[in-house]
């Protein structure tokens, strides 16, 4: 039933992603061919006809091996990861797979832990990553984590701090970092409030509440701006001084990436 | 080389016995159950691992190397039992390895001692911590047996010690805690959960086990066979029903409506998977599967 929800451009791609599926259509890391079919065409929708993305510096992702693609975390909810994921299969030659480091709650709540580790994405752990990458694949980072997403609308360009885990593991593994801006997050999700009590029902860091009440975004066209690769030199056992001056330069990088994005946006309005 | 079972009776124990034999080693078994159409060679004494006749065949026989089985699950005993068994029996043995100049030893453990978790990794290595006696209460006597026989690579080290966490194992013969779960035609899941569930072929089982006997495997490892498959599509390949519950449903009808009777806490282990990393057993013995997961399931139920 879910297959006829796959469309032609998905299947298509589908049989030219990086993923090695056996014959039941499910590669080690339980990737299920059979999910993400109709998982990717929801996303496809949404890209195309609902965000309306437009990506920018797409080339700067290998078209092979292990990457990390590291940018800018707002709007509430993770809108801009799925369209990250969608612009790499979509609009990338050849198709890649993105994944995700997921928030430790969701895989606590039904559906959603099923679903997110059908389609790759895992929890959020530095051992998930470190395997991913070893097994070449593309790994999305958002080192604001919760607090990037959390960011009312007053907030949504600021950056907030960064963790430095990812640089660390981007050197243990020589994995080169492709940053990107999100532009659109904010406005599409415009977060000003924090409802706790059903936060602590969902078990989620925060539950954000619109001017409209529900947490759903608006069809707001969104864009993506990639830059080029970085590569820093170590093996991530360096000193904390060290990491934190190369974990400023990917945040100044996006910055930069995000107020020319910004600039974009608002000449397309 | 003349190897001493025990647990002997149990199903893949016997299938360990008969391949040593027919390769020619000398295999003798302890266990308190029968084995009434044992191969002419391999002598089954019937007692009871934890008490005095079964030092008397490691005193008479001089075993050179002993493979712990006499393990037991929530699906074959109680709770005061299981300990007794698990956690005292392998002492026993330990002791008399130690002490009867056993040269190596073999504990077959479970790969499920690392515990199901919502925030644990996928591809457990050794190093990770053994998590199951806080997720799963029920498992906590065979977390102390896995580790107290860890204890013996530097209690013992004249006995080369291995232990092994084996995954699931699956096949012609339907015995086994997955194949227990697996048992009736309708299978009970946790709605909105699907975890991936890794197991081998007891025909591969055995091999890996022959394997850390031939290569004098020595410390803790991962034995695992063909990749992960998640529980939806194993219930279907083995031609089961899938019945998803919700979550608080699922502890109220297990050992119901046919459904299998576990412990209410194996919830985590029906949400959250347990995949554990085998390439350090691989590395030390050379050990590949013969059976793919397809195979694998196809043989447990075409059985």
């Amino acid at each position: 039933m879910l297959n006829r929800l796959v469309s032609p451009t998905v299947a298509e791609r589908l049989e030219r992603i990086d993923v090695p599926f056996n014959r039941l259509g499910l590669d080690p890391l339980g990737i299920s061919r059979r999910h993400l079919g109709p998982f990717l065409s929801g996303l496809e929708l949404l890209y195309r006809r609902y965000f309306r993305v437009t990506a920018v510096g797409i080339e700067h992702v290998p078209s092979a091996g292990r990457a990390m693609v590291v940018g800018n975390h707002s709007g509430g909810l993770p809108v801009d990861g799925g369209m990250v994921m969608a612009s790499l299969f979509l609009d990338h030659e050849p198709p890649r797979l993105v994944h995700g480091m997921v928030e430790k709650f969701a895989n606590n709540l039904p559906f959603l832990s099923e679903w997110f580790s059908r389609v790759g994405q895992l929890t959020g752990l530095p051992e998930h990553a470190v395997r991913m990458l070893e097994r070449e694949r593309v790994l999305m980072v958002f080192p604001e984590g919760a607090r990037g997403t959390a960011k009312l609308y007053k907030d949504r360009y600021t950056l907030v701090r960064f963790g430095t885990g990812f640089v660390r593991i981007a050197l243990q593994t020589g994995t080169p970092i492709v940053p990107f801006a999100f532009i659109g997050g904010g406005e599409a999700l415009p977060v000003v409030y924090h409802f706790d009590l059903l936060a602590k029902v969902f078990r989620a860091p925060y539950f954000p509440v619109t001017p409209y009440g529900l947490p759903l975004p608006l069809p707001v066209p969104c864009r993506i701006h990639y830059g080029e690769a970085m590569r820093f030199e170590g093996d991530g056992t360096e000193p904390d001084d060290v990491i934190d001056g190369y974990v400023k330069q990917v945040r100044d990088r996006i910055a930069a990436l995000t107020e020319e994005g910004r600039a974009a946006w608002e000449a397309a309005r | 080389m003349k190897v001493l079972i025990t647990g002997i009776s149990g199903s893949l124990a016997r299938g360990l016995a008969t391949r040593l034999a027919s390769a020619g080693h000398t295999v003798i078994g302890i266990d308190r159950r029968p084995w009434p159409d044992a191969p002419r060679g391999i002598d089954v004494f019937r007692v009871d691992v934890r008490k005095r006749p079964a030092e008397d065949v490691f005193r008479t026989h001089r075993p050179d190397a002993v493979v712990h089985m006499a393990t037991v699950t929530y699906f074959t005993a109680r709770r005061d039992e299981r300990t007794r068994i698990n956690l005292g029996g392998t002492q026993a043995v330990w002791h008399h390895c130690a002490r009867y100049g056993v040269k190596q030893a073999l504990f077959i453990g479970r790969h499920t001692v690392y515990g199901a978790a919502p925030d644990a990794p996928l591809y457990r290595t050794e190093d990770e911590p053994l998590l199951a006696g806080t997720t799963f209460p029920d498992l906590a006597d065979l977390v102390a047996a896995d580790l107290w026989a860890g204890n013996a690579l530097w209690r013992s080290p004249d006995v080369r010690t291995a232990v092994l966490r084996m995954v699931y194992t699956l096949g012609p013969s339907r015995r086994g805690t997955l194949a227990s779960y697996l048992g009736g035609a309708r299978v009970p899941m946790v709605l909105g959960y699907d975890p991936l569930f890794q197991f081998m072929h007891e025909h591969d089982a055995i091999s890996a086990i022959v394997a850390a006997l031939e290569h004098q495997a020595h410390g803790m490892f991962n034995v695992a066979g063909p990749q992960p498959v998640p529980l939806s599509f194993l219930c279907r390949a083995t031609g089961r029903t899938a019945v998803p519950l919700p979550g608080p449903v699922f502890p109220r009808v297990l050992g119901r409506l046919g459904f299998p009777r576990m412990p209410s806490a194996s919830i985590n282990h029906v949400k959250y998977p347990i995949v554990v990393d085998d390439a350090a057993f691989r590395a030390a013995t050379g050990f590949a599967p013969e059976y793919d997961e397809s195979k694998t399931m196809d043989a447990f139920r075409w059985a």
